[in-house]
């Protein structure tokens, strides 16, 4: 021990020391079952003489004397666990404290040794900083995650952050037992100092960010995001936090016109279609779906509107499509739809598109339960023949796979859908003035 | 009682034993009546090792789930906690404790910690003023269960996260032990091979505990060969692919726990005439899934579509036995066949229940999603396509299919490409991010930090040369009468049973540069026997490897071993261990971030 006594001051008196310690009421009965282990073999091997346990030294700087040495101890456990176990039985009473095995002196290796068989011991015993780092490396090389932490509760509560963080830098396994323990026990705090002081930016934003789940109330979570922006996240990830706070500044605005409007009663659309949940902490998607639903003729001024919400969050034209539909399927409101892939061209002529392909249009339509004259309308915009061909047998659109086999001049396809058809429809009708006609001349 | 566990190679019946003595003995040192206040978690690890007659033998009268305020009244002399060491299970403990009626007659309590006592969970209840409260403070070492003759778990459910996120090494240290309990029962293991950072340090570890243990030689004649330890994220892939074998689907679809599965109750319903279908049962069918069921122990592993010929040739089986009432005719036959009906009645029991099963599989496997979804699967795993937007990939999530699913997705393409474009990766975060909820940056980050979904580095994918040198992707799969074990997943060959397979032959010398490409050292150690141990192999007699998954194992890797296993000149069988038993969707959201 080659620290000077005011080193040692120092470490000591800028920690909050406040020691750690175990009850070792229960010892006794640690070490009975320690004799009755299933395993007999397996005999903890933390009693095991090691000879190079000699050679350790205890925090006074002297080698450690004989009064400690391992064996000393083994002997009194094996005569502990020799007494039978029914003088430990809780009814002979508790014997609270009276049973110190533990000697005041014992290295780090013994301490370390000792606690991870679960047994009572004392670390304040450690008081230089040097015996602490001994004693955590001692731990470490057992691997034991249970015995690093309690040093690591021991060092957190003795030393000052400064010197636990700058020590723990350079002892990656105990600082990353360390992380793993403050969040467990969720000292976030403390955590996000120590990844201030190791410079891991993002963990620090990220971990930051993590407690606006704990937070219930939409504007304190909403106030809490805005601590967020400017944290140092990923380029990319930023961005996504400032659309996070944004959004739920929007559907605070909108929760509260909305919850209103719905009980004045004035407005039909949530008459008709009361709303089932409120807008809070929705995903982006399903924001913009409810003000397709709700706001959807509004003008791009208002917040709820659902161009402003497009703009605001820059979303692609598919996705806008693909909801925009879904939702003015649900109500059934099929002008929109067909507004929805009308395109003009410069001289006036209209075009039907659809971003997301048509295919796509008649199976949400089809989810929506949209009737078969508007199903088939789209259905017939689908390009790829196959595709249509497939799509119109599905959703029962009798026109277009008549169309579409004769198109493809394919008279088996035409036959065997022939059987499908109801007797004496007009489907069948059709099939047949088509299959008699000889203006066709048949693949097949 | 669980004579399924000695069928194997290795009897795990031993194992099963050791853990029920230890349980009895702490139960006895808790003299008197007792109730058992369970951590809901643990009920379905401990009924793999005792039922309850075991708990009734010992004097425990009650028992009830772990929750908040005042126990249930129980006239009993001791109360015993069974918790894992978790800290917000010690603030309910303490809730329970402090709110006892001090009125009423006095009880002790106890607490069982498995697998183990936490100096920390400890301190917890210390600070909450109640660890003096308790009498018997103990640990209960079940770090190992036996599931079935040649399958043990540690069912750890964080044993990933926490190993290849958080780098704790708890987990590794408890799998150190569970290895070094089933030394001292089946001797030393003269040989470990390893592969990944994890394996190395479990190697360490038993190598440090072997070293300390310095009592009596362990005199026990060595069962295992050789040790395999593997780092799940050696093979990132597999989890990630749809399991196609029969209990790997009835895991993918409805999720094996502790070896049971629950069920629709609609399809398990005997049909009886004259039943207008009134009482329906609203409960789900619970059937444990092992190897003591003849009939599932021989279709388990299959790929399933070779499970319907089974299950169709047996049912004209089990016709043919019931018909044969017929022909008997002398009082000796009449009494020949009696006898041998309640095994003909389980045999028909096992046959329904597993016809209602593959036919609530076929339900799914031959829906259009499914179909589409594997196709997805098996292009990324065959090298198609990986480097650009999947339009599949965007449907699902356009039709806000189970995140789960979507990340699923997005991870095998990520690692069938080394990684993802920048581009490409950005674009499914957004869309992510924008459907699911922005909060899910959290997922994305430990996904990222876990390997699983990142952005490709150096613009290089060493995902073909993997493939090809190890032979990961078959063309001509045999899913009736296997040749290889790619007809697990119909095509694609699990990584981590092919690295055993060729560890065993013709050695890992040949695969040296695909090793190097892989995560992680890959080593051996020796473990030294006295001459009086070493093992003489007879001519044609198997090696018994243990393999070791550090971070989970499917069903259908096991299935892959185990065909390994079965081959006549496959000169290897396996014991499978793992950190836990598990499949895409459980990893997943193993490593999904909720509130605190």
């Amino acid at each position: 021990m080659n620290r000077t006594k005011g080193d040692e001051e120092e470490y000591w008196n800028s920690s909050k020391f406040k020691a750690f310690t175990f009850d070792d009421e229960d010892d006794e009965l640690s070490q009975l079952k320690e004799s009755k282990r299933a395993v007999n073999s397996l005999r903890d091997f933390v009693d095991d003489d090691d000879d190079d346990d000699l050679e350790r030294v205890s925090w006074s700087g002297e080698p450690v004397g004989s009064k400690t040495r391992p064996g000393s101890f083994q002997s009194l456990s094996d005569a502990l666990s020799d007494t039978p176990a029914k003088s430990y039985a809780p009814e002979l009473g508790r014997p609270k404290g009276e049973y110190r095995d533990y000697s005041n002196d014992w290295s780090p290796s013994d301490t370390v040794r000792r606690l991870r068989k679960g047994k009572a011991c004392s670390l304040e015993r450690f008081r230089s900083l040097q015996d602490k780092l001994q004693l955590l490396e001692e731990a470490v090389s057992m691997h034991d995650g249970n015995v690093i932490t309690a040093v690591l509760i021991f060092l957190k509560r003795t030393l000052s952050k400064e010197i636990l963080f700058r020590e723990l830098e350079v002892r990656q396994v105990a600082l990353r037992h360390l992380i793993h323990f403050l969040k467990e026990i969720g000292d976030q705090k403390l955590l996000l100092d120590l990844f201030r002081f190791l410079d891991r930016t993002e963990e620090l934003a990220l971990s930051h960010y993590q407690e606006h789940l704990n937070i219930q109330d939409p504007e304190k979570r909403k106030e809490f995001l805005k601590t967020c922006i400017g944290l140092p996240f990923s380029a990319e990830d930023s961005a996504h936090i400032q659309d996070h706070y944004t959004l739920l500044e929007r559907q605070i605005i909108i929760e509260a016109n909305d919850r209103h409007l719905e009980s004045a009663g004035q407005t039909e659309i949530f008459r008709k279609h009361p709303r089932k949940a409120s807008i809070l902490n929705m995903p982006l998607v399903t924001t913009l779906f409810y003000s397709c639903f709700y706001h959807y003729t509004e003008a791009e001024g208002t917040f709820s509107s659902p161009v402003n919400l497009k703009k605001t969050f820059k979303i692609p034209d598919k996705q806008y499509v693909l909801t925009a539909l879904a939702a003015r399927a649900k109500l059934r409101a099929w002008h929109d739809v067909d507004a929805l892939f009308t395109t003009k061209n410069w001289l006036g002529y209209t075009k039907k598109r659809a971003p997301i392909g048509f295919h796509r249009v008649v199976e949400i339509l089809h989810k929506n339960s949209a009737p078969v004259q508007i199903l088939q309308e789209y259905v017939n915009l689908v390009e790829d023949a196959d595709t249509k061909l497939n799509l119109a047998t599905k959703f029962k659109c009798h026109d277009v796979v008549i169309d579409t086999c004769r198109d493809l001049k394919d008279r088996q396809q035409l036959l065997a859908y022939r059987s499908k058809v109801d007797k004496g429809s007009a489907e069948e009708e059709k099939i047949d003035a088509i299959l008699n006609s000889s203006q066709i001349r048949w693949k097949n | 009682m669980a004579a399924h566990l000695s069928y194997g190679r290795v009897n795990l019946n031993v194992l099963r034993e050791a853990v029920r003595r230890e349980l009895r003995e702490f139960l006895d040192k808790c003299a008197g009546s007792k109730a058992i206040v369970w951590d809901e978690y643990l009920t379905g690890p401990f009924g793999l090792i005792a039922q309850y007659s075991l708990l009734k033998e010992h004097e425990v009268e009650k028992m009830f789930t772990l929750k908040g305020s005042r126990l249930p009244a129980a006239d009993v002399k001791n109360i015993i906690f069974f918790v894992r060491p978790r800290l917000e299970l010690m603030d309910i403990i303490a809730e329970n404790v402090l709110s006892e009626d001090k009125r009423g007659p006095a009880r002790d309590f106890h607490i069982l910690f498995v697998p183990r006592r936490s100096l920390l969970c400890e301190q917890r209840l210390k600070d909450l003023g109640v660890l003096g409260s308790f009498i018997h403070r103990e640990e209960y070492s079940l770090d190992l269960i036996p599931f079935d003759g040649d399958l043990l778990s540690m069912e750890s459910e964080g044993a990933f996260k926490e190993c290849y996120l958080e780098s704790d090494q708890t987990s590794l240290y408890h799998a150190a032990k569970g290895l070094m309990t089933l030394q001292a029962l089946y001797g030393t293991i003269p040989q470990i091979f390893g592969k990944g950072e994890c394996a190395r340090q479990v190697a360490n570890m038993m190598i440090r505990m072997k070293r300390e243990f310095t009592g009596s030689q362990n005199s026990i004649f060595p069962v295992f060969d050789n040790l395999l330890l593997l780092d799940r994220n050696v093979d990132l892939l597999t989890p990630l692919a749809t399991q196609l074998t029969y209990e790997g689907l009835i895991d993918e679809i409805y999720g094996i726990q502790n070896s049971y599965v629950k069920l629709p109750p609609e399809k398990f319903v005997p049909k009886k005439q004259g039943d207008g279908g009134k009482d329906l049962p609203t409960e789900a069918k619970k059937l444990q899934l092992n190897s003591a069921e003849e009939l599932y122990a021989e279709i388990r592993d299959k790929n399933f579509n070779a499970v319907g010929s089974v299950l169709s040739k047996k049912a004209k089986v089990i016709s043919a036995a019931f018909e044969e009432r017929h022909n008997a005719k002398t009082v000796g036959e009449i009494k020949q066949f009696v006898s041998q009906l309640p095994h003909m009645q389980a045999a028909r029991g096992s046959l329904a229940n597993h016809t209602s099963i593959a036919e609530l599989i076929k339900d799914v496997t031959t829906s259009e999603d499914f179909f589409d979804k594997l196709t997805v699967e098996q292009e990324f795993m065959s090298g198609i396509d990986t480097d650009k937007v999947n339009s599949y990939i965007e449907d699902c999530i356009a039709q806000k299919h189970p995140l789960i699913k979507v990340l699923r997705l997005v991870c095998l393409q990520s690692v069938c490409n080394s990684g993802l474009k920048q581009k490409v990766l950005d674009y499914y975060k957004k869309e992510i991010l924008q459907t699911y909820g922005y909060e899910h940056i959290l997922t994305l980050y430990n996904l990222e930090k876990a390997g699983l979904l990142k952005p490709q580095t150096g613009g290089r994918n060493n995902y073909p040369t993997i493939r090809k040198t190890l032979r990961l992707w078959m063309d001509d799969v045999n899913e009736q009468n296997p040749t290889d074990i790619s007809y697990v997943y119909s095509g694609y060959a699990p990584l981590s049973v092919r690295l055993a397979q060729l560890l065993s032959r013709p050695g890992w010398r040949s695969i040296e540069e695909v090793l190097r490409i892989l995560p992680g050292p890959h080593f051996e150690e020796r473990q030294p026997l006295p001459t009086g141990l070493q093992k003489k192999r007879q001519p044609g007699e198997n090696r018994v490897t243990l393999i070791f998954f550090l971070g989970g194992v499917t069903f259908a890797e096991i299935a892959a071993l185990r065909f390994l296993s079965q081959l006549e000149d496959g000169g290897t069988e396996y014991v499978i261990a793992t950190t836990k038993l598990m499949n895409g969707a459980s990893w997943i959201e193993s490593l999904m971030e909720k509130p605190f």
